[in-house]
């Protein structure tokens, strides 16, 4: 273990935000403040039934389409496909259509009033065919949309023998748990500018997460060579992964539009358009089944897991990998099976979001938690630690917990801070006489940081630092910056390998052209692995300097840029490179599931106390405390922002954001509608981290950013089970769910007194 | 013939500003488009967001929700007019240390409303705080930094003097 005391200059200090002076000032260009030289703007012609053939297209002769131009999947050079995982998303819809709102024809024109009404004029026929429309339908293979029964991807996760465990049984205890689907909402939509030469090829700009994405998309759709396609990431405007597989479509569709047009085109959703046509996070239905001795000791679980993945594979393979390895919560249990799917369906396909299955994972175990406490009549919180995984415990996977692991402190600290235990008392004896319940709920949970099993050694990141002939010093990565502290992170780690001062050093442009893949910026991954990449990077040249370049220790600014000058001359560049090297030990079989599924974890507990109003059913989060151990801390400012910030969206999902579907399409597709939290709705977020540096991790840090999404929906639910007696098993919980809840016991047991 | 475009006299972060253009233009597309003020944001284009907020007479509005005619001989003012001489704002410098702007995209509009308040209310209380910005969405922060930062500018006493000095400037 590293020794946590090591003292650093940069790393762990509260610096100011990289770009954010830029941003502050209004200066910052986001793509929509980007104009080019002749451009025109693209929009899309989008199907409206959620699945059936194209009989034909047809354009209006009141408007002069020789102005226009038009694209359909006829236009496409290469291969008409996104590339993710699998390859079966399309492009533009060749025939048929499988969900609402899939792209079928482009427009472009330099006007973007006459567009909009260009847009009216093109009518589509189609032959409709059946629709599946939900995970029951899917999986009831009511029709087959998708491969020969639906099913986009399974595992089935095993340890030990979980069909002898339940004669042994105290009690089982049985759920059903469902989460809903989720829209990002970055404030800034989706949005690219494409040009097209036949010197230069593809140059696409955007707000987007994974520039090397973009052009894996860009090199199959134009059948060009790598080097002839250039993705540029433009200041990002949130992303949340949102923008980490949709801007492949987009690119490509704004790009086969300036080939066409000979113009740069650009293409903006408005916020309609990017609500109703873009991915959001996968509804789930987790089953559990789960054995318990009389002390509460966890024997045996069973967990029949399912995702809605909409229509294309996109990344729900993946999310629901994460999903399985997140079920069964930060407990030991000898047995456990996972039956884990995810169904295709027709509606618009679902992507990553935050947390990436880990959430809706969380919701299920950590509100079954409290169900099974209820059965043994014990404190949830007792219930919890006497199955916390510890030091040395394995996993589900079987992976040895060989790291020091703290959930016991972590839970000590959250229920000292929120004063847990008293403020339950003073809520169970005035519930009794008031129409306002109260109660407080405890979620405990972990997030693996990084890809899962062998992801990173897949992807074989590389990364740079350099310093350019004027002077420069430069972190070269294809990691972006979207609001998360990208920039500002691997700038303090550079600083302080290269012992040069903060202001010292720039971020190189997030261009292909420039950067080298070092992945892409998705699964909290940034700061452990490719900060780890340029802390190795950045020693490496300090390394070189004092060898080949007489840099004398404990150097100082005008010694470091004298000897960058020696060894360039001797030579030609002062570059220095770093590839990922997976850290010893970490073993993962992807056929049997088993083995390291992650390098490391972040741990938390957070808690929530909640009121319930019995007259308006309205459930308002009071106050919530988030305790967690990620490692090191880069910058406790910019930490402390993205846990807030992820409390804030975890709540939305337990208590605000529903999407509402008609016939397979969105149709709350309007913030008016689509309710997020405001700053009237947040409760104060007491944020508190413990610090045990990983060593494999860039200046000991673990992932950070998802954490946060994972435990705000069950401890909200579990409180309100606190504060009504009513365990609520489905989220996003409204008034109405309330209403129905509360309503429905009522009548069960006749009215409340109160 | 297409009858001319009429014109539009205001004034933008103290500067004279003339625009030849469709009455019914947003005030939003104004700014970004004609006078290439693109610090400005559309987040929703329906007043939801509050990311395109701009103090016109004094008065937070949505700018996608002013047709330019109704600016016609306004004063305005945008996130490009806060800092002066090159020196940010009080505001802006609290935002900065404070961690109140991530994605950044949110951040001129929160600004703005924050500006306003603090004109109104040198002052003011957490909540009162939480109230004035309750029509500016943010999706990164949680609000918390955002707080902390317009709390810490109004401390600072400094975000009161600037404003007071820009209104002696008009």
């Amino acid at each position: 273990m590293m020794d946590s005391t090591a003292k650093t200059r940069i790393v762990g200090a509260a610096l100011p935000r990289k770009e954010g002076i830029d941003k502050l000032a209004g200066r910052a260009r986001y793509v929509d403040d980007i104009q080019r030289e002749g451009m025109w703007y693209g929009t899309t012609i989008r199907s409206s039934i959620p699945r059936g053939l194209i009989r034909s297209v047809t354009f209006d002769t009141s408007v002069d389409w020789s102005e226009f131009t038009v694209v359909t999947a006829a236009d496409i050079p290469g291969e008409n496909c996104i590339q993710l995982i699998i390859a079966d998303q399309p492009c533009l819809a060749d025939g048929k259509v499988n969900h609402c709102e899939e792209a079928i024809v482009l427009l472009a024109h330099p006007d973007k009033h006459k567009l909009r009404a260009a847009a009216t004029a093109v009518r589509v026929e189609y032959d409709p065919l059946p629709a599946v429309l939900s995970i029951e339908e899917s999986e009831r293979q009511d029709a087959i949309v998708w491969g020969e029964d639906n099913l986009l991807k399974s595992f089935l996760l095993q340890k030990g023998d979980v069909d002898s465990a339940w004669s042994t049984a105290a009690h089982i205890v049985e759920g059903e748990y469902r989460t809903g689907a989720q829209e990002h909402l970055y404030i800034e939509n989706n949005g690219v500018i494409a040009e097209y030469s036949a010197l230069d090829g593809v140059t696409v700009w955007g707000s987007l997460q994974c520039p090397y994405y973009v052009h894996k998309s860009l090199v199959k759709v134009f059948a060009l060579p790598e080097a002839k396609v250039r993705v540029i990431q433009t200041e990002t405007g949130g992303a949340f992964g949102g923008k980490e597989d949709y801007p492949s479509t987009l690119g490509c569709h704004a790009a086969l539009l300036a080939m066409k047009s000979g113009h740069p085109v650009k293409m903006v959703y408005d916020r309609m358009e990017d609500l109703a046509a873009t991915t959001k996070r996968h509804p789930s239905r987790i089953r559990h089944k789960t054995a318990v001795d009389k002390n509460g000791k966890l024997l045996a679980m069973e967990i029949d897991l399912a995702t809605d993945g909409g229509a294309y594979s996109t990344l729900s393979s993946t999310v629901l990998s994460r999903a399985t390895l997140h079920s069964t919560g930060p407990y030991v249990c000898p047995n456990v099976r996972v039956r884990a799917k995810s169904w295709a369906t027709n509606t618009v396909p679902y992507g990553a979001f935050r947390g990436f299955g880990a959430p809706q994972a969380v919701f299920a175990i950590e509100r079954h938690m409290d169900e099974i406490a209820a059965v043994l009549s014990m404190d949830p919180i007792e219930l919890r630690r006497r199955n916390f995984l510890h030091q040395g415990d394995t996993t589900a996977t079987e992976q040895t917990m060989r790291e020091p692991m703290i959930l016991d402190e972590l839970m000590d600290r959250a229920l000292h801070e929120s004063d847990y235990y008293a403020k339950r008392k003073i809520f169970a004896r005035e519930n009794h006489t008031s129409a306002i319940k109260r109660g407080m709920g405890v979620a405990a949970f972990y997030h693996g940081s990084g890809f899962t099993g062998s992801g990173e050694v897949y992807l074989n990141s590389l990364a740079a630092v350099d310093v350019t002939p004027e002077g420069k010093v430069r972190v070269l990565v294809s990691s972006t910056e979207f609001g998360q502290g990208t920039n500002t992170v691997l700038t303090q780690i550079a600083a302080e390998a290269l012992e040069l001062d903060y202001r010292d050093i720039e971020m190189a442009p997030p261009d292909t052209g420039i950067v080298p893949n070092s992945g892409p910026t998705v699964a909290s991954r940034t700061t452990m692995v490719v900060g780890r990449l340029i802390e190795r990077a950045s020693k490496q040249l300090v390394a070189e300097l004092r060898e080949h370049a007489n840099l004398e220790a404990d150097h100082t600014r005008e010694d470091f840029f004298v000897a960058c000058e020696r060894l360039r001359a001797a030579r030609g560049k002062v570059l220095s490179e770093c590839r990922y090297e997976a850290p010893p030990g970490i073993v993962w079989d992807d056929q049997k599931y088993q083995g390291e599924a992650y390098p490391a974890f972040g741990w938390a507990v957070y808690v929530a106390q909640v009121e319930v109003d019995t007259v308006t059913y309205s459930a308002e989060v009071e106050n919530f405390w988030a305790v967690q151990e990620v490692g090191r801390v880069m910058n406790p400012v910019l930490a402390t922002g993205q846990i807030e910030g992820g409390v804030a969206q975890g709540l939305g999902y337990a208590l605000y954001e529903k999407v509402i579907w008609q016939d397979g399409r969105m149709a709350n597709n309007q913030m008016t509608n689509y309710i997020m939290p405001t700053a009237e709705d947040i409760p104060p977020i007491h944020v508190f981290f413990e610090q045990m540096p990983y060593q494999h991790g860039g200046y000991g840090a673990k992932g950070l950013g998802e954490l946060p999404h994972d435990g705000p929906a069950p401890a909200i639910l579990n409180a309100i089970r606190d504060a009504t007696g009513i365990g609520f098993h489905s989220i996003p919980l409204l008034p109405e769910d309330l209403f129905a809840g509360l309503m429905a016991r009522s009548l069960i047991e006749g009215p409340a007194t109160l | 013939m297409s009858t001319p475009l009429p014109t539009f006299h205001f004034s933008v972060n103290g500067e004279r500003k003339q625009v030849q253009t469709p009455p019914m233009k947003r005030l939003l597309d104004v700014l970004r488009e004609d006078l290439c003020l693109t610090g400005t944001k559309e987040g929703c284009g329906e007043g939801e967001c509050g990311s395109c907020s701009v103090r016109m007479n004094g008065e937070l509005v949505n700018s996608c929700l002013v047709p330019v005619l109704q600016a016609e001989g306004a004063t305005i003012q945008t996130v490009e007019g806060l800092a002066t001489d090159g020196r940010l704002h009080a505001l802006q410098e609290a935002f900065l240390k404070c961690g109140g702007a991530q994605c950044g995209i949110c951040t001129p509009g929160m600004l703005m409303a924050s500006a306003q308040l603090i004109d109104r209310n040198p002052h003011p209380s957490l909540v009162e705080v939480r109230e004035a910005l309750s029509g500016n969405l943010c999706r990164c922060t949680g609000y918390m930094r955002i707080f902390e930062s317009v709390l810490a500018a109004a401390a600072s006493g400094k975000a009161e003097t600037e404003l007071a000095e820009k209104h002696d400037a008009r």
